[in-house]
């Protein structure tokens, strides 16, 4: 059956090759931080059930060391004029869009495959991985079909995709970071804290107030955890339903829905979201980090007036 | 008793953010003192970071798609997506953007929620279409404009995602809710909790989908 760790594998050669690609280009001061900084991770793709909890920790300083002391920086090396670009888009037409949309409709067709039809029995690919393994197929046959098709030099797609990957940087292993650091709030009590403070300030007889409270706390929570899942449970607890489901007689499926997507607005708004709030930043090579952030603001909040609206009008009938 | 120095984390985490640290440095220095001050000791707190950076590694599997974008960039896909945009009638960054939230949100509310994103869609195609479409509307761009299209082609891919994905009955979101809530002894279906995704979804659509026909009349009136 094919599960997480063959993708971890095929991942791992990915980023030793952005560590090739980044040696390589000489334009590059700092090419061998950056190297060090992708050979790591691939390390941790490859070995990081062997080395121990430990050992992974200390995997993790040499991340945040080359990182947070400024060891990692940016060639200048362009692979292709703009000219050579416009011609090539000339010559190959819409069909170049075919090997960027290999992925999506890999994904999209087996999703439906191994969802309904008889393949979902036959035990092909663990079922918690399905989605990442179909992401990985995509881009092995999207590859494949750009160098029998482009016929590009045997180390473009190394050296292209070290391109990308520098220019993101230290913003690939934020998300996953951040996930981490969640492990370790959850493990020192960080949750509990958050509850029994807003336990305390609970509002009493007037449910307009409860439900107001229970909203923003779910975006208050979410965007110091970075995602609505940490907050839920805790406010689930402490608000949802000793509150406004028993107290209040609130419909716990509206309750327990827009809540989540109150949080959800929260996250439009929290550097700790950074897969959807740094990321993009760095991948559209933004001149402000926190430029997606900023205008999200105009959108989150007005949705949010909306979710406290439906909570309450919809919640308690 | 409740503990509330772990807390302290939580303030590093901001003020750190806010000082512009290296965010890799702020999360690092954080998850070290938070473990600390909730009295465990410094190679335990080692060894968590690592066990949870070592659990968490498929957040970063989606980076594989990289070599792929990288090299259709080379022959021109950036371009190319530009050109297209630019035969196509009457489109706009706006007009475009809000195509883009509702094919977001529907395939989200499918449960294909990988079939697009920032790294699969909006680089390579979305950001580049709808700067070329803002050119047209606008002439060239300064700085500040294109990085407000650009912000707003990423916006709306996050706005898409989270207020369509609830509508997926097996969404993880869905299922954290209903084993929350089961937890206290209430009792709910999957199919109860998206149904109530729905109405947000469309606040979501008008109210997202407003601000983009906003940003076509910001680019008209500053030609």
């Amino acid at each position: 059956m094919i599960d997480l760790h063959w993708l971890y594998v095929f991942a791992g050669a990915v980023f030793a090759g952005f560590a090739m690609g980044s040696a390589r280009d000489e334009t590059n001061p700092k090419r061998w931080g950056n190297a060090a900084f992708w050979s790591l991770l691939a390390a941790s793709l490859w070995f990081g059930d062997l080395i121990g909890d430990i050992g992974n920790g200390a995997l993790v300083m040499g991340l945040v060391a080359i990182a947070g002391f400024h060891v990692i920086g940016r060639g200048s090396k362009e692979f292709s004029t703009p000219q050579e670009r416009q011609e090539s888009s000339s010559q190959h037409g819409n069909k170049l869009f075919l090997p960027a949309l290999i992925i999506p409709f890999t994904a999209f067709v087996g999703t439906l495959l191994f969802t309904y039809t008889p393949l979902k029995g036959l035990n092909l690919i663990d079922p918690k991985a399905v989605t990442l393994v179909l992401l990985g197929c995509g881009v092995i046959i999207a590859l494949l079909v750009g160098y029998a098709w482009l016929r590009p030099p045997a180390m473009a797609a190394v050296d292209e995709g070290s391109r990308l990957a520098n220019a993101i940087g230290w913003a690939i292993v934020l998300p996953q970071m951040l996930a981490s650091l969640g492990v370790i709030f959850a493990a020192a009590g960080v949750g509990t804290a958050v509850g029994a403070i807003v336990g305390t300030i609970i509002p009493q007889g007037s449910v307009f107030l409860a439900v107001l409270l229970y909203a923003l706390g779910m975006v208050a929570f979410t965007m110091i955890m970075g995602n609505a899942f940490a907050a839920f449970p805790v406010m689930a607890a402490a608000i949802a339903v000793p509150i406004l489901i028993h107290a209040d007689g609130g419909n716990p499926a509206v309750v327990g829905a827009v809540g989540m997507l109150s949080g959800f607005c929260g996250t439009l708004m929290t550097p700790m979201a950074a897969n959807f709030n740094i990321v993009p930043a760095a991948l559209l090579e933004l001149k402000s980090q926190y430029g997606v952030i900023k205008v999200q603001v105009a959108t989150a909040i007005p949705l949010l007036i909306a979710n406290i609206l439906i909570l309450y009008f919809a919640g308690f009938r | 008793v409740i503990d509330y120095w772990p807390l302290l984390g939580i303030a590093l985490v901001v003020v750190g953010f806010a000082l512009r640290f290296n965010p890799l440095l702020v999360v690092a220095v954080a998850g070290i003192v938070t473990g600390l001050l909730g009295h465990m000791s410094f190679l335990k707190v080692l060894a968590t970071l690592g066990h949870g950076f070592n659990e968490n590694r498929y957040v970063t599997i989606i980076w594989i798609i990289l070599p792929v974008v990288g090299l259709l960039e080379r022959y021109g896909l950036q371009e190319r997506a530009k050109a297209l945009i630019a035969s196509i009638r009457g489109a706009t960054a706006g007009r475009l953007l809000i195509v883009y939230l509702a094919v977001r949100q529907i395939l989200s509310a499918l449960g294909l929620t990988t079939v697009a994103g920032h790294a699969q869609t909006v680089r390579p195609l979305v950001a580049p279409m709808a700067i070329a479409a803002a050119e047209r509307q606008h002439g060239d761009l300064d700085e500040e404009t294109s990085e407000r299209v650009k912000a707003m082609s990423a916006a709306t891919d996050n706005v898409g995602l989270f207020f369509g994905e609830d509508i997926f009955l097996a969404i993880a979101s869905i299922l954290l809710i209903q084993s929350s809530l089961a937890s206290f002894g209430i009792q709910l279906t999957p199919f109860q909790l998206s149904v109530w995704a729905i109405p947000s979804a469309i606040c979501a659509f008008l109210i997202h989908g407003a601000r983009l026909l906003a940003l076509d009349r910001r680019l008209e009136r500053r030609k």
